[in-house]
């Protein structure tokens, strides 16, 4: 364990902690925009300098690790002064257009400023100029809002494992981007967007759906695989506009893109919200009938009966392996278990599968 | 007759090959043979290449030998190489129109060579050569006869101090690293020169590499690496060819590899190539690029000696830094502490260049005046004209007045006048350079170096650009000087490497000694008449014969006048393109 003191307050903490973990710890407050607890520090934005005793410089509390008897101090008039400039310094290249942004009310940039009340800006210049241009359907790039802090160079190498984009180019023009400046061609798992702190990726088809303060968090699980993500919806006006994960669950937070941008199914006309029974015969693939026509409503007892009426028919005229059962990755370890356990046991066959081997 | 023992060098670096130096090391050759000169002279001839000498403005240079007698010649190409070897080889008497003039000895004699001593002499492609100025001897004691713990307090008590621009102390860094418990250590060479006007380090490579091979061999030794990285530029493709070679034939001769020299040391040399960034002199994007990531600087601590290449203990020094080891373990200590100030010791190779008369590369004792560098070296300004600043340490350093010329040239002196030593680029500028322009210029080379990652580097430069460019622009507004000052001082202390925390220096320096310029500039007024935008272009009446050559000159119809009359140009029609001003024989047209 180290000994140090952050703002006169004492504390000790495990060896390999860094200067903002253990400022946390003691619930002092430091601004940060690049750091993200789960990935690696970077250091870049340089909100969370911080001074040291006996060090000449700033340091940047995120990437510092502690050492012992270390004396720290998170705010002084320098400190609060380079901090301004830095933030202003970023505002310079940043587009004022809060009152349209889709991140408005939930973007670290913003707070900032707000906390450091930023209204006019000693550095205005040159700002950077890019065309939006993917074509996917998931992730919204708005490159002019990136402020470079490289948490979703991080999230997609050290999270995801799959590094579609990086730091390119030098100077002023450095950009984020994948490889040759393509279309994003990624798996679109979204984790970029989920730990970018600005406006500059967001999920497409949240755009102009609802604000932060009108939306009802409902916290549940995904119900995509067996995985049991926890997710939280974001609810406006009794409809999912967006989905989120809390980095306090077991997932840390993390979410693939059917989990993510996969809710769009709920309020969908085709969805079966209720037991259907088929009742007009089969027809050729190519003949057209109303879905309307082609099935009745009826209630889970109806359709449970019927179930189990036509499995017993089978069974008796064409004998147990006349049947096969493929159950989904989309339930839980246990219902699998139970359902292949129902078709060996209760049917009395071995032709049981599952959608995931295929 | 004894026989002539003859020996002529054609200077071929960057410099010399240039300007021509192969096609002239041939021409000897082949004079030579198709001569038929006599059998005693070419047989006791030798001829070979020889790296950089310093002074390359007047390549090609070439030494003719006889019997211990050398002449020099200047500016000499291959066609002319028949006259020499008809007078001076055979003829025995020297072509005095080429031989260099006094300013070639002045430019040397206030010089003192270590790191240099052997460039320009010996053939940098021929390690016979380099053993036979006691090349390797240094590595051959170290490894046979000293501990590693010697070695360091060898190289701590000669007062080494890292060459690269920090100034770090050479043996505390060895020392830190040879404590580090790991199995695993490395040892890079930094050859990343990137400095506008910089070309120390390739001079020392291109002339000696050997040199600096051996220097990694006894850092090696000393610290516990068996892994070695030169990370070069491609950019010097000479440098890296003849590198390679040396590597090559230190590994024929076991000084790299298994068990040199039949000790127990293990160590080799890979050659990593840089892709051209800036940044990537600074040692921890040096180790990203090497692991192949992009480079990007990372925060210190930890310090690559205790956490660097691949997580292991990693010392990287300076070429120079590593070409003055072997040096001081020959010489001792002691000798090498000899030269210099108290904190600063030994000598400091120099590229000088800008208005200077002899451009060059120079190796001086630490402390020595500015003043005798530029003077009795340099030969003062190229022009004649009046001396205003010298601008040391590249893009990350200041601007030095020239009513501070007695400063002495070493880590604290400059360090207390608001520059730095660095990589050790030193450009002079004379009263026809606009602070304010010169400050722009290196502002426009390390905004785009930088690496962007870190706000205050990424973004401020570039507004310290964009206000260096409106004040050039005479669209400064009051408080632009201020605001400078302020932006400079928080990206100082604000930014994460080197890069961004010196990068403001030449505008901070050039504000403290030459405010007077920058406020001429807000009235609109360049004094050095550069900027473009704040000149105006008249006629001096009493000058101008009427001839119409600005007239005929000028391109946007400015200029009127009648034959033999003054002439007279509308100012709001002027492009200011400078073409009258060229076109005039009689100076009748000026520019303020």
């Amino acid at each position: 364990m180290l000994k140090l003191t952050i703002d006169g307050k004492t504390t000790e903490v495990p060896e390999g902690t860094t200067v903002l973990e253990a400022a946390r710890m003691l619930n002092i407050q430091i601004p940060t925009l690049c750091h993200h607890p789960k990935l690696t520090p970077f250091g870049g934005c340089r909100m969370c300098i911080v001074e040291v005793k006996g060090v000449p410089r700033p340091l940047t509390s995120c990437t510092t690790p502690v050492s012992e008897g270390m004396e720290v101090t998170t705010s002084s008039p320098e400190i609060e002064d380079l901090r301004r400039t830095v933030l202003e310094l970023i505002l310079s290249d940043h587009p004022n257009d809060c009152m349209i942004c889709e991140k408005a009310g939930d973007c670290t940039l913003q707070e900032l400023a707000y906390f450091y009340g930023i209204k006019e800006n000693r550095f205005a210049g040159e700002r950077r100029v890019y065309e939006k241009r993917d074509g996917n359907p998931f992730i919204e790039r708005d490159m002019e809002k990136c402020i470079l802090c490289g948490r979703c160079v991080k999230v997609c190498d050290e999270v995801q494992g799959v590094e579609a984009i990086d730091f390119t180019y030098r100077g002023f023009k450095s950009k984020i981007c994948p490889p040759f400046e393509k279309d994003l061609k990624c798996e679109f798992c979204g984790q970029c967007v989920a730990v970018c702190p600005t406006g500059a990726l967001t999920g497409r088809m949240w755009a102009l759906r609802g604000r932060q303060k009108d939306i009802k968090e409902v916290d549940t699980t995904c119900a995509y695989c067996g995985t049991g993500c926890n997710i939280t919806l974001h609810v406006r006006a009794n409809e999912v506009i967006r989905v989120t994960s809390k980095e306090d669950k077991w997932n840390e937070g993390w979410l693939c893109v059917k989990g993510r941008f996969g809710y769009t199914f709920i309020n969908s006309p085709d969805r079966l919200t209720k037991p259907m029974i088929r009742i007009a015969p089969k027809l050729s693939a190519n003949s057209y009938q109303l879905t309307a026509n082609l099935f009745k409503e009826v209630s889970w007892d109806e359709a449970l009966d019927y179930t189990a009426q036509r499995l017993k028919e089978i069974k008796g005229k064409h004998g147990p392996d006349a049947i096969a059962g493929l159950s989904s990755a989309r339930c839980t370890t246990e219902e699998n278990y139970l359902f292949q356990k129902f078709v060996r046991a209760g049917l009395g066959t071995n032709n049981i599968d599952h959608c995931a081997r295929l | 007759m004894k026989a002539n023992n003859t020996t002529i060098r054609v200077c071929m670096g960057t410099g010399g090959i240039a300007a021509g130096g192969a096609e002239v090391l041939n021409a000897f050759k082949k004079e030579l043979n198709l001569a038929g000169i006599k059998a005693n002279v070419e047989k006791n001839c030798s001829m070979h290449k020889v790296g950089c000498r310093g002074l390359c403005a007047k390549d090609v240079l070439v030494d003719v030998i006889i019997n211990d007698e050398k002449t020099t010649y200047q500016f000499i190409k291959s066609d002319m190489v028949p006259r020499i070897i008809k007078e001076h080889i055979i003829g025995k008497t020297p072509v005095i129109d080429w031989v260099v003039g006094e300013d070639y000895h002045t430019f040397h004699e206030k010089q003192f060579k270590v790191v240099l001593s052997d460039c320009g002499t010996i053939d940098p492609e021929d390690i016979g050569a380099y053993i036979g100025v006691k090349g390797y001897e240094a590595a051959k004691k170290v490894l046979t006869s000293l501990k590693p713990e010697e070695v360091v307090e060898t190289i701590k008590a000669s007062g080494l101090r890292g060459r690269g621009g920090a100034g770090f102390p050479t043996g505390v860094k060895w020392e830190i690293a040879m404590k580090q418990d790991s199995k695993q250590k490395y040892l890079i060479c930094n050859a990343d020169e990137g400095d506008p006007g910089a070309f120390m380090d390739r001079s020392v490579i291109e002339g000696n590499p050997h040199a600096v091979i051996e220097g990694m061999i006894i850092g090696a030794y000393a610290i516990g690496a068996d892994k070695g990285y030169v990370y070069i530029r491609a950019e010097y493709p000479l440098a890296v060819e003849r590198l390679k070679k040396a590597l090559s034939d230190a590994r024929k001769n076991n000084f790299l590899g298994k068990k040199i020299l039949g000790t127990k040391l293990n160590f080799d040399i890979k050659v990593k190539l840089g892709a051209g960034a800036f940044v990537c002199g600074e040692e921890t994007a040096l180790i990203a690029s090497i692991e192949g990531q992009r480079g990007m600087p990372r925060a210190k601590p930890p310090f690559p000696v205790y956490h660097g290449l691949w997580g292991k203990p990693t010392v990287i020094n300076n070429v120079e830094t590593l070409a003055n080891v072997p040096c001081i373990i020959r010489n001792g200590a002691r000798w090498f502490a000899s030269f210099g100030t108290e904190k600063s010791k030994g000598t400091k190779v120099f590229a000088l260049t800008g208005k200077i008369k002899n451009s060059g590369l120079i190796e001086v004792p630490m402390g020595i005046p500015l003043r005798e560098i530029i003077y009795d070296i340099g030969g003062g300004t190229e022009s004649g004209k009046a001396l205003k600043a010298v601008q040391t340490g590249g893009p990350s350093g200041g601007c030095i007045p020239a009513d501070m010329l007695d400063t002495p040239v070493d880590f604290e002196s400059l360090a207390k006048v608001g520059s730095i030593v660095g990589s050790g680029g030193m450009v002079v500028l004379d009263e026809t350079n606009c602070m304010v322009n010169i400050a722009k210029y290196f502002l426009e080379f390390t905004q785009a170096e930088s690496c962007g990652k870190c706000v205050p580097c990424r973004i401020g430069t570039k507004r310290l650009l964009e206000i260096l460019g409106r004040i050039t622009k005479g669209k400064g507004e009051k408080g632009d000087i201020e605001l400078l000052e302020k932006l400079s001082r928080d990206i100082k202390a604000a930014s994460l490497c080197g890069l961004g925390q010196t990068a403001p220096n030449p505008v901070l320096s050039t504000i403290k000694y030459f405010r007077h310029e920058y406020e001429a500039h807000l009235q609109g007024k360049c004094p050095a008449a550069v900027c473009k935008e704040l000149l105006t272009y008249y006629v001096l009446e009493q000058f101008c014969k009427g001839c119409g050559a600005c007239l005929r000159a000028c391109p946007a119809g400015a200029i009127t006048g009648e034959k033999k009359k003054p002439h007279f140009i509308d100012s709001e029609i002027c492009i200011k393109c400078g073409a009258c001003f060229d076109a005039c024989k009689f100076k009748a047209v000026a520019k303020e």
